[in-house]
């Protein structure tokens, strides 16, 4: 009931390309994030799809129907906003019952729909104040529910939690995975956070400059990155990139994700001067310089002692490393 | 920096503020006073207060018996409170599309709106009224509407233009995905959240409409039509003028004004912004 197509879609601003030539299927059911970094279009993209901007070619699909002049409360689509945009003049209820009353739903019915999300959500209580008495996630969950009470093919979230401190942003990211349980509804979310798309995704779409890097599962993504961009993406902290040459390996550059190096203080492959530590309880991240590679990160599990200024060695796990060439693309193992 | 520098700041802040409005006010606070005494004093101490002896109100029962001062009273608020709903109607769509639209020449419109800043309307009057005997609008109240409306519009485009760029996007784009028409965005969520704004445009446009005496000298001059000022006119005389009747007529014409200002001035200083967005 609520699958979606991109075909060859672009977009250009004047003389500047922003979207180029995007093809995407997302399936009924799906949870898909769109991540990359800020201007990448992501956010662009969303928007296309939700019938807030013009495509300048190309075709979006909805259900199989080709929905490029359809406007967007006509496309049974439901859109939560990084500021809320909730209206300010309205009570939560009112706010999340807009929707359907414009539509002509008959009141008891959007009563119902409303007390239904409200229950989901836990906002009965609050539903008869006004966005400015609402703390910032009690706000976010407000403009999550309006988006629920329409009942949408698709659900589009842009950058939801990016307003919300740390505690809240993982609290209702939880809630948001809990909700597309619940509802199992076709979802598209867009973050900068990588973070927040390998938690929430069915399939990642890593996008740069307007065009799709790679898709895939996050799990996919990280063990089998296209190229060095999308594997410097995912993970966290960074993937290090080595130079290989020095390391005796192809290509240009050896990617090693921090928790496939081993850190000695008496020998090992490449030498170098511990520049900062970070304790964080449960693993310690030591940052390394070596020359030429650069700033190395290793990250260890549990607590581990290290001295500012201190020289230590760190040996590549070969069998985890990724091998890309000088056009950053991949090489074949 | 420290506490005393700081209070001597703020100190000398408001030192520079109390004697700019005492300036400001003296002169409304002298025809005030002056509207209240007889002619001769007046003339002998000008600057003193009404006392038991000098009180008369001789000037306001002239204004009052003398000519059709209600009526002109009547014809200013009319002229002055529709040309006010125009200029803010016409001036935030105006806005709002310029703000909101992404069309050709759009840059080249808001510079066309804004164009009437720096020209005075006053240079086209012989236009003006060949336009308005062509329309068969001479001594008219709806002459000066246009007029005016024509008038305030600029200022107020450019004005409400940049407050409706700050509207957040997402807000309005919530509301279309809602299904409402761009009509009810721009009246139920873009016109109150620019509500400071309007305010401040309203007073900048009434202002000058309320005292203008060339349009309705020129336009409007029957006595059915005239406005306060206009009307204020008949008591200044080439050789006699009656000046506790002008001092009357101005004391009384500053009072609607003062009260549309602080209707006005509540609303520049309440933000509902609040809670929108973030």
């Amino acid at each position: 009931m609520g699958n979606m197509t991109l075909e060859k879609v672009c977009k250009s601003f004047g003389t500047v390309d922003v979207i180029r030539d995007v093809d995407l299927q997302v399936e009924d059911g799906e949870f898909c994030v769109f991540v990359g970094p800020s201007g990448c279009g992501k956010s662009t993209l969303l928007r296309m799809i939700a019938g807030l901007e013009d495509i300048t070619t190309g075709d979006v699909l909805i259900d199989g129907e080709v929905v490029n002049t359809v406007p967007p409360s006509k496309r049974e689509i439901a859109m939560v906003f990084q500021s809320y945009a909730l209206y300010p003049h309205l009570n939560v209820r009112d706010n999340m019952g807009l929707g359907l009353k414009q539509a002509r739903h008959p009141r008891a019915e959007v009563t119902a729909a409303v007390d239904r999300a409200a229950k989901m959500l836990d906002l009965e209580k609050y539903l008869n104040r006004r966005p400015a008495e609402l703390s910032g996630g009690q706000r976010q969950r407000v403009a999550i529910g309006r988006a629920i009470v329409r009942k949408p093919k698709l659900f589009l979230f842009d950058e939801p939690l990016s307003n919300l401190d740390a505690a809240l942003r993982v609290q209702t990211r939880i809630e948001i995975a809990n909700l597309h349980r619940e509802l199992g509804a076709t979802m598209i979310y867009v973050t900068h956070d990588q973070v927040e798309a390998m938690t929430l995704a069915d399939r990642i779409v890593v996008l740069r400059d307007g065009r799709i890097e790679q898709i895939g599962a996050p799990m996919e993504l990280y063990n089998n990155p296209a190229n060095e961009f999308v594997a410097g993406f995912i993970g966290s902290p960074k993937m290090n990139f080595l130079d290989a040459p020095t390391l005796g390996q192809p290509g240009r550059s050896l990617g090693i994700r921090p928790e496939h190096l081993t850190l000695s203080r008496e020998e090992g492959q490449i030498e170098g001067r511990i520049s900062h530590v970070e304790q964080l309880g449960g693993e310690t991240l030591i940052y390394l310089r070596a020359d030429p590679h650069g700033l190395i990160t290793v990250r260890l599990f549990g607590e581990h002692g290290a001295e500012v200024d201190e020289r230590a060695f760190v040996t590549p796990d070969l069998t985890r490393a990724f091998h890309f060439g000088t056009d950053g693309q991949r090489l074949a193992a | 920096m420290s506490a005393r520098a700081n209070i001597l700041r703020s100190s000398a802040a408001h030192a520079i503020l109390i004697a700019y409005t005492i300036l400001a006010l003296y002169p409304v606070f002298l025809v005030v006073i002056n509207s209240m005494k007889s002619r001769r004093a007046i003339f002998n101490e000008p600057l003193a207060l009404p006392t038991r002896e000098s009180f008369d109100l001789v000037g306001f029962h002239t204004v009052l018996e003398q000519g059709n001062f209600l009526l002109y009273f009547q014809n200013s608020l009319i002229v002055t409170l529709a040309s006010l709903f125009l200029v803010l109607l016409f001036g935030a769509m105006a806005a709002f599309a310029l703000a909101e639209y992404r069309f050709r020449g759009n840059l080249l419109m808001g510079l066309y709106l804004a164009l009437g800043i720096m020209i005075p309307i006053r240079l086209g009057t012989v236009a003006i009224l060949e336009i308005m005997v062509a329309a068969n609008l001479v001594n008219t109240l709806t002459s000066l509407v246009l007029v005016y409306t024509a008038q305030g519009l600029p200022l107020a485009v450019f004005i409400l233009a940049e407050f409706m760029r700050q509207v957040s996007d997402d807000l309005k784009n919530a509301a279309r995905i809602d299904g409402l028409s761009e009509y009810r965005i721009f009246f139920t969520i873009a016109l109150p959240l620019v509500r400071p704004a309007l305010a401040t445009v309203a007073v900048f446009t009434m202002i000058p409409i309320w005292n203008d005496l060339w349009f309705p000298l020129i336009l409007a001059p029957s006595d059915a039509t005239k406005t306060l000022t206009l009307g204020s006119q008949i008591f200044l005389g080439q050789y006699v003028t009656n000046w506790n009747a002008v001092l009357a007529a101005l004391t009384l014409a500053i009072f609607p004004v003062v009260v549309l200002y602080l209707i006005f001035s509540r609303q520049l200083i309440r933000g509902i912004t609040r809670g929108a967005v973030k």
